[in-house]
């Protein structure tokens, strides 16, 4: 049976990490899921590349921080912030696709 | 056992208020300092180049006045980092006048420190040439011409010029941009407490009850520093701090949560542990700092490249959403043509929201098909005032009466909710330096004033 993103975490959030990087933050509600997706691996480059219709050279780190039953994915930034052409000056509306994901675990 | 020092932190950035029972709650636990934050880049390029701050001026007043009343009643110093949002000259002069003015008001006498923080564009050359200057990925390298357009630079200052300050014995201190911890964590380091640990807490107090569940950016938050941990409160009753509120935090607008870098190293958080101490605080422990080879200050800078005015809109009529791309390809095409060779540079946007209007290129659907309504804004940004409204208002009527295929709607195409319907958004500020300074002596940068108010 699948498994949606959003029934085992507590938060999903984006935020400029400074005017150069967006950074996505997973936190799950409890340690047993969050060692599984984080065992099967599946919030991993390829599935942020997808989602965010981006080459793997853009995704600048993938950390999974056990203190927070966290994981967080920063990716380059497409405009550093406030370019011409910006839709998100605070990045915090970025995360969206990640409420869609589903996966067997 | 030597006791704890304690830090209220009135509220996530100066001006964004707090109820003044949290405030109240926090002067009976009996701070050793108070202090706020009150700067950020978040809101974006302009407020740095334009010399702005984005909060507004009374309610920067409001919460000053409550933290400096205190603050001189009770012998207690009041530090403000990032002075006026970007803590450039004209922010720090801006916030410099609402401390003189609430002294003078309230009949106040203190004896005030103030820090700067921007540079001369003649030193960045300098340091500029002579390889200082390294940039802090993904930011591009930087070049004489940026130095050269950029309005206002910034750098933010550590711990230094405070330490600095404190010696004179102020009542409050006022400094231009300063790396968010410090604010918090310089006196409590002054103190004799763990460097590491007083950084790790400024971290989190820097947004004050945003930590906290559920949490606020306008609550005051408590911090209490012992031998090797420190320990976070909130104040107000209805608020908690759980071990996955302040871990969480930790991550928040952070590249890696485990390696946090400032000016002069960075915190290394591996083996951090977060205890749930009561049911409302959290107890941490277990942070290092790490000094780096060479000591480094961040520098900001933000350069104008013309000037915006936005027309808003929306489109309800299907066969005109479907084509949208087309229609929109057309108007820009007429505007070229219009004032061909006459305009100079400038660039046309539109913002379809409804389709990609909040991601932009990383959106994974960037699809009309399932929208009955769009949200449209037309951006014109050119040299000139002038010829930025020149485009939009073309822009704006063309595509207002636009025949695309299949029209049936011939009375006009878009629905616009206000007359005028072009704003001006002013001038337009880009970051141009986010940049490593490479220094031996970093309180040089920072020159202090001492006023007696």
């Amino acid at each position: 049976m699948k498994t949606r993103l959003t029934d085992i975490t507590e938060i999903i959030r984006s935020k400029n990490s400074g005017p150069y990087e967006l950074t996505l933050d997973i936190i799950f509600k409890d340690y047993e899921n969050f060692n599984k997706v984080c065992a099967a691996q599946v919030i991993n480059a390829d599935l942020i590349a997808r989602l965010y219709r981006i080459p793997k050279s853009d995704i600048i780190n993938i950390v999974e921080f056990v203190p927070a039953k966290a994981i967080k994915a920063t990716i380059r930034r497409p405009l550093c912030s406030g370019d011409i052409g910006e839709t998100d000056v605070y990045g915090a509306q970025q995360h969206a696709p990640l409420l869609d994901v589903e996966f067997e675990i | 056992m030597k006791e704890e020092f304690r830090i209220l932190s009135a509220t996530a950035i100066l001006g964004y208020g707090f109820p003044i029972q949290s405030f109240l709650a926090g002067m009976e636990r009996k701070p050793h300092l108070i202090a706020v934050d009150a700067g950020s880049t978040d809101p974006g390029p302009y407020y740095l180049g334009a010399g702005i701050s984005f909060t507004d001026r009374d309610a920067v007043k409001r919460d000053l006045e409550i933290m400096i009343q205190a603050g001189i009643e009770n012998h207690i110093p009041v530090v403000i980092g990032t002075a006026g949002g970007s803590g450039a000259e004209p922010h720090l002069t801006w916030c410099r006048e609402i401390v003189e003015e609430i002294a003078r008001e309230q009949s106040l006498h203190f004896k005030l420190a103030l820090i700067h923080a921007e540079l001369e564009k003649d030193f960045i050359k300098e340091q500029f040439l002579q390889g200082k200057i390294t940039p802090l990925e993904p930011a591009p390298p930087l070049t004489m011409e940026n130095i050269e357009a950029t309005t206002h630079i910034v750098a933010q200052m550590g711990i230094e010029p405070f330490l600095a300050a404190f010696e004179s014995g102020p009542d409050v201190i006022l400094a231009g941009r300063t790396y968010d911890p410090v604010c918090f964590a310089a006196l409590a380091i002054k103190n004799g407490c763990d460097p590491a640990l007083s950084l790790h807490l400024g971290k989190i107090l820097e947004c004050a009850a945003i930590c906290a569940t559920p949490g606020s950016g306008s609550d005051c938050m408590f911090g209490y520093i012992g031998e090797d941990y420190f320990r976070l409160e909130p104040l107000n009753p209805a608020r908690k701090c759980t071990t996955l509120s302040v871990a969480a935090h930790t991550l928040y607008e952070k590249t890696n949560p485990y390696i946090l870098p400032g000016p002069g190293g960075h915190l290394d958080l591996h083996e951090c542990r977060f205890e749930q101490e009561t049911d409302r605080i959290v107890k941490v422990s277990g942070t290092k700092f790490v000094p780096s080879a060479n000591n480094t200050v961040k520098l900001e800078g933000t350069k104008s490249i013309g000037y915006r005015t936005v027309s808003i809109a929306g489109a309800r009529d299907p066969v005109m959403i479907r084509q949208i791309d087309e229609i929109i390809k057309g108007v820009k095409e007429r505007v070229a043509d219009n004032f061909a060779g006459k305009l100079g540079d400038y660039s046309l946007l539109f913002h379809i929201y409804g389709r990609d209007g909040v991601m932009g290129p990383l959106e994974p659907h960037p699809s009309v098909a399932q929208a009955h309504e769009l949200g449209i804004v037309i951006e014109a940004t050119a040299a000139s005032q002038q010829q930025a409204d020149t485009i939009c208002a073309f822009a704006r009527s063309t595509m207002l009466h636009y025949g695309y295929e299949g029209r049936r709607a011939t009375a006009g195409n878009l629905a616009f909710p206000y007359s005028p319907s072009d704003f001006h958004a002013g001038q337009v500020f880009v970051f141009s330096i986010y940049h490593l300074l490479q220094t031996d002596d970093p309180a040089s940068l920072f020159p202090i004033d001492y006023l007696t108010l």
